[in-house]
């Protein structure tokens, strides 16, 4: 993989903030644009933008073609059986909602339980805490070990009869940890739970094959995997989609209308209500094919490297700490330095053009569970390189000076 | 008691970081006010005075003694201190009126609206909003009292 040439894809990365070329480590945020991508939004715009599904006219079918292909591209993305369980959503947070409105109002009652982790993402938590309040059900949390993996004899005693549905995220946002989602979902379904895999974060480091995970739903989104904000899927089983109830009511999803009764559309329609985000779903296929040219294998091996360097670098930092060492982690590192805020920190290296996140990372009960207010965090993709972990721990070093 | 009107103050500390020729003596400058503002005792470190951003937390406490308002404030952020610091400096032992119609332009010749624009992150905007708020507070019971 040849990382400079790679670079030449994404403009973004020749500008430069305040005054120095831009290190980009937010990528667990949002991941930059390929040039593929940002064509692909120019040329549905000014060639063929147009509502997709009932237009019979020459642009309404390219658009509606064009839409329709990037379906068939995430069913192949993440290996599903086929293009109706794949439900175009605005992205991970929409997906688990969606699930959470009607799935979860059909199969949860009072007295049942779902089981999350202690490293959810408030996506996949308040969800479910709404739900649970209004069911009277109750949430289960499997608590995280102090390296960052989840207590995996502890989701054993949680995981009962009463579990109805394991909610985990795959790869943690905060702490870069990969759960064994697999080997979870086969203990969930031996007692009847449902299961619904976070995967915003792993779609883009690692091979998703749904079926062999047996997921009953895999969410993520497209714009952590190199493609457009605004769009991402819901993937669910057949049998499962096609019994639960709609989610939003409108155009698109319906079959025939009276005002005596409504029948709904065939899967995957039925749960996408009203005009799509179709340009950026469009654009969406151009960075699964862009991430497929490339090669998930050789982008993991890439920034595992990366990982890797960066992890040893930081160790050398005096009070720094490492948030989050789990043996099984991917491409993101999380620490606090003793003594500093981690704000501070991110306002420091944001003057040296370096981009990092600092803060809870939307997961406050994990942050608790470290008795931390935030961390620092720095997320890598497949244009980083080397000498940007270089800059970022000569930034880390003026900055403890500056501050201590 | 502050004498100098706060458009005063505010002109003072525009000379002042127009000394700095880099964002590192304007950054170090900062600090080290963050690190001299004196902490707020733990009493007033409770709920009712907590700013809660999304990265740092900000306590802000107000009193108000012959018609003048004095800020104490502190935050876990040192940069988010130094800016209260300056906060306080240009607000504080001013009338309930003085401050409500104070334009805290200052921030922006200084360089430092990013830190107004991250209002979820550093709540400095929350900061000037909720000294308003005690300033109208404030303004009613004097205003009672006359």
């Amino acid at each position: 993989m040849n990382v400079a040439e790679i670079r030449k894809q994404f403009p973004i990365l020749e500008r430069t903030v305040k005054g120095r070329p831009l290190v980009y480590f937010d990528n667990a945020a949002t991941s930059q644009k390929p040039l593929q991508v940002i064509e692909a939004l120019r040329h549905y715009y000014s060639h063929y933008n147009a509502n997709i599904h009932r237009g019979i006219h020459t642009l309404a079918e390219e658009a509606t073609m064009a839409y329709e292909a990037t379906r068939m591209a995430v069913k192949d993305f993440i290996g599903a059986a086929s293009t109706e369980e794949i439900i175009f959503t605005r992205g991970t947070t929409e997906a688990i909602n969606l699930v959470a409105y009607t799935w979860g109002r059909q199969h949860i009652s009072k007295g049942d339980e779902i089981l999350i982790s202690e490293m959810e993402h408030h996506s996949n938590i308040v969800p479910w805490q709404v739900l649970c309040e209004e069911k009277g059900a109750s949430l289960k949390v499997i608590p995280v070990e102090e390296d960052g993996s989840l207590s995996i004899s502890a989701f054993r005693e949680l995981l009962t009869e009463r579990t109805k549905l394991l909610s985990v995220v795959h790869v943690s946002n905060a702490l870069g940890t990969v759960n064994p989602v697999k080997e979870m979902t086969d203990a969930a379904h031996a007692v009847g739970a449902k299961v619904l895999i976070d995967g915003a974060q792993s779609a883009v480091h690692l091979d998703i094959d749904v079926q062999d995970l047996d997921a009953d739903f895999f969410a993520f989104s497209g714009h952590k995997v190199y493609g457009p904000t605004g769009v991402g899927a819901l993937y669910g089983k057949r049998e499962l989609l096609e019994s639960m109830p709609v989610f939003q009511g409108g155009g698109e999803m319906i079959r025939e209308v009276s005002f005596e009764k409504t029948t709904y559309a065939d899967l995957p329609y039925k749960y996408e209500a009203g005009t799509p985000n179709i340009a950026d779903t469009i654009a969406l296929k151009a960075a699964l094919d862009f991430i497929s040219e490339i090669g998930k294998v050789n982008i993991r091996t890439h920034e595992e490297a990366l990982l890797n360097y960066a992890t040893e670098q930081l160790k050398t930092l005096p009070g720094l700490r490492i948030i989050g060492e789990a043996r099984n982690k991917v491409s993101l590192v999380s620490f606090v330095i003793e003594g500093i805020h981690p704000q501070d920190l991110g306002v420091l290296l944001d003057n040296m053009g370096i981009a990092v996140r600092t803060g809870h990372h939307c997961t406050q009960p994990l942050m608790k569970r470290f008795g931390i207010p935030g961390t620092v965090r720095a997320s890598f993709a497949l244009y980083n390189q080397k000498e940007e972990i270089d800059s970022l721990v000569a930034g880390l070093q003026k900055a403890i000076k500056m501050l201590l | 008691m502050n004498t100098k009107p706060i458009t005063e103050i505010e002109k003072e500390i525009i000379e002042d970081f127009a000394l700095f020729d880099s964002w590192e003596d304007k950054y170090e400058y900062i600090i080290d006010l963050g690190k001299k503002l004196p902490p707020l005792e733990d009493r007033h470190k409770v709920d009712e005075h907590k700013i809660k951003g999304c990265q740092s937390t900000v306590w802000l406490n107000a009193s108000y003694e012959n018609g003048l308002i004095s800020f104490k404030a502190d935050s876990d952020a040192v940069i988010v201190k130094g800016l209260i610091s300056m906060l306080i400096k240009v607000l504080s032992d001013h009338t309930p009126q003085e401050i409500l119609g104070a334009k805290m332009e200052f921030i922006a010749e200084i360089g430092m609206m990013t830190h107004l624009a991250q209002t979820r992150s550093n709540g400095l905007l929350a900061m000037i909003k909720q000294m308003k708020n005690y300033a109208l507070a404030f303004e009613a019971i004097g205003q009672r009292k006359d």
